[in-house]
């Protein structure tokens, strides 16, 4: 049997991890959900005041983003490590850097694509003027998918391993910072009127570099964890 | 004569080797901290500006060159480790790995006691603090992947994974947090313009790093004995060592 082409073994990935996403739809929505909760905890624990909330709108969201993210992260590869379906896929012809990257697009698609479509909700409750819902839904696009690129990594690396979820997050997070900060930033600056492309472009950069480096280095993990 | 280096890769070789080379770079740090701290304390003059409180400029800047060096060096031995597959450069990784995060923690905490009369303040988001901040918790990922994982080998290889991984961002996450500080113009204090330092004050804190970096090979080295040590158990080599036998 010939082995599929690159593109249909991509699209074939991607489409059976969505159509498993579909048939357990609760992993997904708990994590949409934990955002959710996680931003609105927070004008109950500072302060309702609107010039307060307009304040720390960006950062609240985009800090609950990065949690949301690494806490689906869990389900990326798990899973498929613990059933062999990942072991299966590193012995496939196709290269496995292909393969781990329709699994991190398929997995956006389900746990970061939520994220991005319901901030401009969240950013009214915040009280933030309707001109900045566009950039902070520009910048939580670009960021999220490089936040599930960078994550894979981190994912791979502590797959079987004791203590993951606590582990993954001292992994992770420290490698989220710089998406943090020109997200958070590109939010706040179209909140102010101000141009938001600077920033949006570095996080554009930063999402190049990661589709680049990203599945490489998740697929060496992968081939750690399995041996 | 030619000295076959490449014998020293094997654990067993080296072994006593780092046996040998330890004491003497032990020796050599407790000689340059003493030449230090006395050009440090007694020699370099009183600044006009900060009087006394800025000698523990003679802990600090060798810590924090230290820190991010040996995140460097680390890093370096993960990647000839991955690539040429010796198992003595894994464990040169994880013998330097506690030595890292113990001056990142140095260079943090003799910071804050610095930053406290100088700026009135324990701690500012400034760059460099932020970012030295962050290499330490890439420290504490470093040994904790390595703790958490069972089998040695996939240990080391996704440890090693994880440094390099690092040693990438460390650039990425010190120019991002660099041009945050300056976007929110917060705390205007910086430390980034450097005062025309008197020859003498140059002097200690060039020999304080000397006596830091000799200590870090040092304690690299009796770190890597044991990690040899408790790896090759199994092996006659090791039971016939008089100090495991005996």
């Amino acid at each position: 049997m010939k082995p599929l082409a690159l593109a249909p073994m991509f699209a074939s990935v991607v489409r059976r991890d969505l159509t498993l996403a579909l048939r357990r739809r609760s992993d997904a929505l708990t994590t949409f959900f934990f955002f959710v909760i996680v931003v609105s905890l927070f004008p109950m624990g500072i302060s309702p005041e609107p010039s307060i909330l307009r304040v720390i709108a960006p950062g609240v969201v985009w800090v609950a983003a990065l949690l949301a993210s690494m806490l689906a992260l869990m389900r990326l590869f798990a899973p498929d490590f613990d059933d062999g379906t990942l072991e299966q896929l590193a012995l496939s012809p196709q290269p496995l850097v292909l393969l781990v990257g329709a699994k991190v697009l398929a997995h956006w698609l389900v746990t970061g694509l939520p994220l991005v479509l319901t901030a401009p909700l969240l950013g009214l409750q915040f009280q933030l003027p309707e001109s900045a819902l566009g950039g902070m839904m520009l910048s939580l696009l670009l960021g999220t998918l490089c936040l599930s690129l960078i994550g894979a990594i981190g994912a791979a690396l502590t797959l079987g391993v004791r203590g993951a979820g606590a582990l993954l997050a001292l992994l992770v997070l420290p490698l989220y910072v710089p998406v943090l900060i020109f997200g958070a930033a590109a939010v706040s600056a179209s909140a102010e009127g101000m141009p938001a492309s600077g920033h949006l472009s570095v996080l554009g950069a930063l999402l190049l570099a990661a589709i680049v480096f990203g599945p490489l280095a998740s697929a060496a993990a992968v081939r750690i964890a399995l041996g | 004569m030619t000295v076959n280096l490449w014998k020293y890769a094997a654990p067993q070789a080296f072994y006593p080797l780092a046996g040998r080379l330890a004491p003497w770079f032990l020796a050599l740090a407790a000689a340059l901290a003493a030449a230090g701290l006395y050009v440090g304390l007694f020699v370099a003059p009183t600044d006009f500006q900060q009087g006394e409180s800025y000698r523990i400029i003679f802990v600090h800047v060798p810590a924090a060159w230290m820190s991010m060096f040996i995140y460097v060096v680390m890093a370096s031995w993960c990647a000839v480790g991955l690539i040429l597959n010796t198992r003595l450069s894994f464990m040169m990784a994880l013998a330097l790995a506690p030595t890292g995060a113990m001056f990142t923690f140095i260079a943090l905490w003799s910071g804050s006691l610095w930053g406290k009369p100088t700026w009135g303040a324990w701690w500012v988001w400034d760059a460099r603090l932020t970012s030295e901040l962050i290499l330490l918790f890439l420290y504490i990922g470093f040994m904790a992947l390595h703790a958490a994982i069972d089998d040695v080998r996939r240990a080391d290889r996704a440890a090693a994974l994880l440094a390099l991984v690092g040693v990438v961002n460390v650039p990425i996450i010190y120019f991002s947090v660099k041009w945050w500080n300056t976007l929110h113009q917060g705390a205007s204090v910086s430390l980034t313009r450097a005062p025309s330092m008197a020859a003498t004050m140059l002097v200690g804190m060039l020999i304080m790093s000397l006596a830091a970096w000799m200590y870090a090979i040092a304690a690299s080295l009796y770190r890597l004995r044991s990690v040899i040590l408790e790896r090759e158990a199994h092996v006659d080599w090791v039971r016939q060592l008089p100090e495991v036998s005996a």
